[in-house]
């Protein structure tokens, strides 16, 4: 994908010593984020990562962390004026 | 019953509702309606399990939301196949937003199969959940509570045959999120049915400065604006890639600038009365912050866009786009004839 969002913002971290090289993270990532790199897994392209968390989650070693959220400006807006509790309205 | 239900399959855990892999007329405008926001959050498939074709105990598992449009999308594209269909109740919202809020879970995943006694369906214990379900479901978690292993099937339903044909393995492209000039335009109706309840306000506000005597009534005076709207929900959209920066406010900012020199020239051929220098200010003061603002907007419709990207891009275009809006909103109405 040609599209690429604002660089050096994103909260992506791996733990290299609690990762035990399963690939799920590499399976699940929507921008192809991490690679393997020998027995354990590399993030190559950090400035694609769009926070869905579904590496975190899926990680059985919790290896890798990141503040999941949604890239929402409308969202962003509405929980800045009424709380963070506020959903956006899409389905 | 549904139309979309042609027969039933017996198991050993009951009759399963077999749907057809057709979409008709009445499916397709379901999804055109909902498009643009009519019965969208209302437009869901009971949840439960369903299948295509001669389902057997040996077929095939996959997961979906009860979106009406996730649901269609899935069983058209199993068209000459065997399957499973395992609906899980994610309150009628399609996958990857309700593994975003949490509703296409673990937890859900978990009791729906136990609901459906799955194991008394099929022989084998593997489920294919769509890999942009992976947000809200820990797959070692389901594997652990339900005995059933979970695959992550591709992104797009269309690659479903290639995978399920290649013995549940996805080409890395079929792992990749896109967003294609297809992608983008389907999801504009949306955007400009968001902007029709602020319309209204400001269009009652438009009467209430006419009746205090501001000539703001008149299509020269308003045309601008709905071209900016335009622009920012549907044109810098469409043009996103070729839009030059990163950040979406930028991008529609250059988009609504363009139309600024437009609407410039469509006033001093046309409109003599509108042009001049001080209109021209006007017009960039607040034109392209309009539409650099619905093309913001248009972050939580893209498929790249990372929150505490948005955040920071947020933070630091809101304001500038604000007060250039405010300052041209105010010589606007300083400058409009009829009272003073």
């Amino acid at each position: 994908m040609g599209l690429r969002y604002l660089s050096g913002v994103v909260s992506l971290s791996i733990e290299q010593d609690k990762c035990r090289g399963c690939g799920r993270c590499t399976e699940v990532c929507p921008h192809g984020v991490f690679a393997m790199k020998g027995d354990k897994v590399s993030i190559i392209d950090r400035d694609a990562c769009m926070e869905c968390g579904a590496c975190a989650k899926n990680c059985p070693f919790a290896a890798i962390s990141v503040n999941p959220g949604v890239g929402c400006a409308y969202k962003v807006i509405m929980s800045a004026l009424f709380g963070e509790k506020r959903s956006c309205g899409c389905s | 019953m549904a139309h979309y239900i042609v027969g039933t399959v017996k198991t050993a855990a009951g009759e399963v509702p077999k749907v057809s892999t057709a979409l008709t007329a009445k499916d397709v405008f379901g999804s055109w309606l909902a498009r643009w926001g009519v019965n969208r959050m209302h437009y869901g498939v009971p949840p439960g399990l369903y299948c295509v074709g001669d389902a057997n105990p040996e077929s095939p598992v996959v997961v979906s939301a009860n979106y009406k449009m996730s649901f269609d999308v899935l069983r058209k594209n199993l068209a000459g196949l065997a399957a499973w269909i395992l609906v899980i109740d994610t309150r009628g919202i399609n996958v990857w937003c309700a593994a975003g809020k949490g509703t296409f879970g673990t937890d859900e995943i978990v009791g729906r199969l136990a609901e459906v006694d799955l194991a008394k369906v099929v022989s084998h214990r593997t489920i294919i959940v769509p890999q942009l379900g992976a947000p809200g479901v820990a797959a070692h978690e389901v594997s652990k509570r339900s005995g059933f292993a979970v695959v992550y099937g591709p992104v797009r339903a269309s690659d479903l045959p290639a995978f399920l044909a290649a013995g549940l393995q996805a080409a890395s492209a079929m792992r990749r999120v896109n967003f294609t000039f297809r992608d983008r335009i389907v999801l504009t109706p949306i955007e400009l049915v968001g902007v029709l309840k602020p319309a209204v306000v400001i269009g009652l506000g438009l009467v209430v400065l006419q009746a205090l005597g501001f000539d703001v009534l008149s299509l020269a005076v308003i045309y601008p604006y709905i071209g900016a709207v335009l622009v920012g929900c549907v044109v810098a959209p469409a043009l996103l890639p070729w839009l030059p920066g990163r950040a979406f406010s930028l991008k529609g900012w250059l988009a609504g600038a363009v139309w600024t020199v437009v609407v410039a020239a469509i006033d001093n051929l046309y409109l003599p009365e509108l042009s001049g220098w001080r209109n021209i200010l006007i017009y960039f003061l607040t034109v392209p912050p309009l539409a650099a603002f619905l093309t913001l907007n248009f972050t939580g419709c893209s498929t790249y866009t990372s929150f505490s990207g948005v955040k920071k891009e947020t933070a630091l275009s809101l304001p500038l786009l604000g007060c250039s809006f405010l300052t041209g909103v105010v010589l606007l109405l300083a400058g409009l004839p009829g009272i003073w």
